[in-house]
């Protein structure tokens, strides 16, 4: 493995950069995945058959909660790369695990949400417009719970073997991966949640 | 009892039980074959855990080999149906699920891996590249690819076909109007298969981008190539439209959400939609590939490098652009009104523009060219005038106005068949012969291969001309009987024994195969075509790292300089090469899929669930995975170098 000691470690071989090229691209696969919901989405809002509609389930709190916690969480994986960068492992990791803290209280708040929606009738099985707004609020939650099972594998791993090329690559991967969600959650909250109570 | 009736096909018939039996005996033969033989081992070994991306090739060739073969009975039997009025060959559900199977399995589990197969083998080949970015995610693309294509094919045993068309159109497809498990194969199948071919455009893109040889700028790059990237680009924006547009249908049906239903504010119009932004690309995914086998071929034969590189460059960027725009043609009658037809027509209609820039650019390559009219040439020289007739239909569907005729007759029938088999079938097929000593070493006999490139050319002609005919006099589409009096008859009979022509076409290929193993010369060089590209300086068989020395790159022709200007394409020393160690993994995450599929499919929710924990134990572990792959040390190249220059 030839490593170029002036690129950042994570670009640091070839490997690497190949594989943060390929993320980009999955990424551009992922736009279009949530550009299909959202076309969805706009197309089904107002069909809400005997179900209710988006004013009158959505509720503003748990919502700027949610929105505060998941920004936040991208500044600090941003700090968390930083520190990677200076290599400084210890904040790194800090950091790191701050972010899925941060990513953990989104997820239960989110959880709570849905609980929420149940109680007032609006099940997925409900009406055209549930089940598009709880299908892209869950694809977007279990792209979360699937990012905080990935981030704890790889705070693991740079805990066991160190700031290496590989473990770099991963941290920084995973972090293009979180502030994508981040990105997303912005579409979600102004033009589902920001518009519909509007 | 309960239980096992759901897995029982619905509406059972003597071919299904014939199938069935003929199933089990061939699984029994293959297991008791590779016993005694003791060949499992070397299955493993060699092909399940296989990284190399030109065995991958080989796997996905023989995966779309096999299918095109039960897509093709489907054909027939569609045709041996309706070849004389009111038969009774097939009833009208047996009709229904037999050309649902037909175009899934022809578009989705034919063309697809053939055309994996053409990248695979050809593009890290063609850029001079040792292998793919990532070559375990390959394997993985292929295992669920070959697992997708797999549950489909048993749901004709277990459960029941699919029957509401390939488009599988909501609320058509619904719980409420196709009852059996059959459409849960659909959404499910193609989700796997799916999957892996999004992988697979990822993988490309970055291999075409990334891994080129010195000196090939994008502009220098092959023809294949280029048509293989912008197929790439296509894949990586349009399948997961197909993604989320099956996932919504599998819940309309197994969870009871409302996207595509009638009731409480679902929207069946809405998955015609999707499913054509989706839908429409995807012909172009098919068909570029199948133009960039055409151009490597033309330019070869012709003796002569291609004519408007630029330009056919530039006429793919386009096509690939305007194919993301021209998905409502495909439902003009369905009441969007004449403002917006209007625009899908005009848009459908540009395309033509860019695909003759492209048919001229061919026929410019072959004036004045030294033709020599091998197989692989005499598929061209016939794709040139069928498919234009098949692109002059195409205009004709594109009217708006005049689709009101057209629409779901024999005519679009025969028109897509037009398209799509001297366009893509007959380019896989040229391309097979022509890359076939790249990968085994021997030609295939050029007798077998133009009797059967004629016998399929006049085959096609009489199976689907008459049906342009027996359209627009009114023969509608997924119809499994008409009357006498409608006079449709004969022209039917006639396209029959088209049909016929045809499959005598494809049998002469397998004969064509077992002729050449067992006849054909194994004295052949590493370039017996004479062409221009740098898949053929390599040795054959290709070794595993495909170039002891990384070639440099002036031309978009390079062989073909090094051969008429004493260029030298690979200079300076061996170095030890790095390759990727084979992996169980794809395939046994594959194998997990597929159970998951297939509990999905019948509702089975605890091995569902055990099934999607399993996929994701799969993720953990390779995330842990410490495996760099390995070094084959200097030494070692040297020998297999010079062991291939001997032989
Ligand atoms: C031996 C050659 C073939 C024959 C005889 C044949 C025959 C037919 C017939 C008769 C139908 C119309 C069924 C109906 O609407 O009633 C049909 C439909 C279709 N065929 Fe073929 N076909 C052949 C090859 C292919 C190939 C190579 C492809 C694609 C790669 C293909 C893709 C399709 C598709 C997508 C449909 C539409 C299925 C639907 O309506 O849902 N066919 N074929
Ligand atoms: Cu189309």
């Amino acid at each position: 493995m030839k490593i170029d000691n002036s690129l950042p470690l994570e670009y640091s071989t070839e490997e690497n950069r190949l594989k943060i090229f390929g993320f980009w691209i999955f990424l551009g696969a992922e736009i279009m995945l949530f550009a299909t919901l959202f076309a969805t989405y706009f197309t089904l809002y107002n069909r809400t058959g005997t179900g209710p509609d988006g004013a009158e389930i959505f509720v503003i709190t748990p919502v700027i909660l949610e929105t505060f916690l998941l920004l936040t969480s991208s500044f600090t994986i941003g700090l968390g790369i930083h520190a990677m960068r200076l290599g400084r492992q210890k904040a790194m990791i800090n950091f790191f695990a701050i972010t899925l803290l941060l990513g953990l209280g989104f997820l239960g708040i989110e959880i709570y949400e849905f609980i929420h929606y149940a109680h007032e009738g609006a099940g997925i099985g409900e009406s055209a417009f549930t089940s598009i707004l709880l299908t892209t609020l869950g694809t977007h939650g279990a792209h979360v719970t699937v990012g905080l099972f990935w981030g704890l594998f790889i705070i693991m791993q740079v805990k066991k073997r160190g700031l290496t090329p590989e473990t770099a690559n991963k941290s920084f991967i995973f972090s293009l991966y979180w502030h994508f969600l981040d990105v997303v959650w912005i579409f979600i909250f102004s033009f589902i949640y920001l518009k519909g109570m509007m | 009892m309960d239980f096992f009736d759901r897995f029982a096909v619905p509406h059972p018939s003597f071919a299904i039980y014939a199938s069935m039996v003929a199933i089990g005996l061939t699984t029994i033969a293959i297991i008791a074959g590779l016993t005694y033989f003791k060949k499992w081992g070397y299955l493993w070994r060699e092909w399940i855990t296989t990284v190399d991306h030109k065995r991958i090739g080989i796997m996905y060739l023989i995966s779309a080999l096999v299918m095109l073969f039960r897509g093709g009975v489907d054909g027939i039997m569609l045709r041996a149906q309706l070849a004389v009025p009111d038969n009774t060959l097939l009833d009208s559900q047996h009709y229904n699920e037999i050309f649902t199977t037909h175009g899934v399995v022809m578009i989705l589990f034919m063309a697809m891996p053939f055309i994996m197969f053409f990248m695979n083998l050809v593009v890290p080949l063609q850029i001079g590249a040792r292998d793919v970015a990532f070559p375990r995610l390959n394997a993985l693309s292929f295992w669920l690819f070959f697992m997708g294509a797999m549950l489909f094919n048993i749901s004709f045993v277990v459960g029941g076909s699919p029957d509401a068309g390939w488009t599988s159109y909501f609320p058509l497809a619904s719980e409420e109007f196709s009852k059996s498990v059959g459409t849960n194969y659909y959404m499910i199948a193609i989700q796997i298969a799916g999957i892996g071919t999004l992988m697979t455009g990822i993988n490309f893109i970055t291999t075409i981008m990334k891994m080129r040889a010195p000196g090939m700028t994008l502009m220098k790059m092959p023809m294949f190539t280029w048509s293989a990237l912008i197929a790439n680009l296509i894949i990586v924006f349009a399948f997961p439209v197909l993604t989320v547009a099956l996932a919504m249908g599998t819940m309309d049906r197994l969870f009871g959400t409302h996207f595509f239903t009638l009731d409480n504010g679902g929207m069946d119009m809405l998955w015609a939609n999707l499913f054509w932004v989706w839908g429409h690309p995807e012909v172009y995914i098919l068909i570029l590939p199948a133009f960039g086998l055409y151009s490597e071929i033309i330019s070869t034969f012709s003796g002569r490098n291609l004519y408007g590189y630029k330009s056919m460059v530039w006429s793919m960027v386009l096509i690939s652009l305007l194919s993301f725009l021209v998905w409502a043609h495909h439902f003009f009658t369905m009441g969007q009104g004449a403002f917006t037809n209007s625009i899908f027509s005009i848009t459908t209609m540009i395309i033509a523009v860019p695909t003759g820039v492209k048919i001229f650019n061919w026929l410019l390559t072959l004036r004045k060219g030294k033709i020599r009219m091998t197989t692989p040439m005499l598929y061209s020289m016939l794709f040139i005038p069928l498919f234009t007739l098949g692109g002059v239909t195409g205009v004709m569907l594109a009217m708006s106005a005049a689709d009101y005729q057209y629409h779901n007759t024999m005519f679009l029938v025969a028109h897509f068949h037009n398209v799509i088999i001297p366009g893509v079938v007959f380019a896989m097929l040229a391309g097979l012969t022509y890359y076939w000593p790249k990968m085994f070493g021997f030609m295939l006999n050029e007798r077998l291969g133009k009797w059967t490139a004629w016998l399929l050319s006049i085959g096609f002609v009489l199976a689907f001309i008459p049906m342009y005919i027996t359209g627009l006099d009114g023969q509608v589409r997924r119809s499994f009987t008409y009357s006498e009096s409608t006079g449709f008859g004969p022209l039917n009979m006639v396209s029959f024994v088209g049909a016929g022509i045809m499959a005598i076409g494809f049998v002469l290929i397998v004969y064509n195969i077992y002729y050449s193993i067992r006849y054909a010369s194994r004295d052949i060089s590493a370039d017996p075509w004479d062409a221009r590209t740098l898949e053929w300086p390599t040795h054959t068989p290709v070794p595993e790292y495909n170039f002891a020395i990384v070639p440099e790159v002036k031309s978009s022709e390079p062989f073909w300089d090094a051969k008429k200007h004493d260029h030298k394409l690979f200079k300076g020393e061996i170095e030890k090469i790095h390759m990727p160690n084979n992996s169980g993994m794809p395939f046994l995450m594959s194998c997990v899929f597929f159970v998951w599929g297939f509990s999905l499919i019948f509702s089975l929710w605890i091995p569902a669930i055990i099934t999607t924990i399993g996929i994701f134990i799969f993720m953990t572990l390779r995330s842990f995975e410490k495996d760099h792959g390995r070094y084959i040390p200097v030494k070692e190249i040297e020998e297999t170098e010079s062991e291939l220059r001997g032989a």
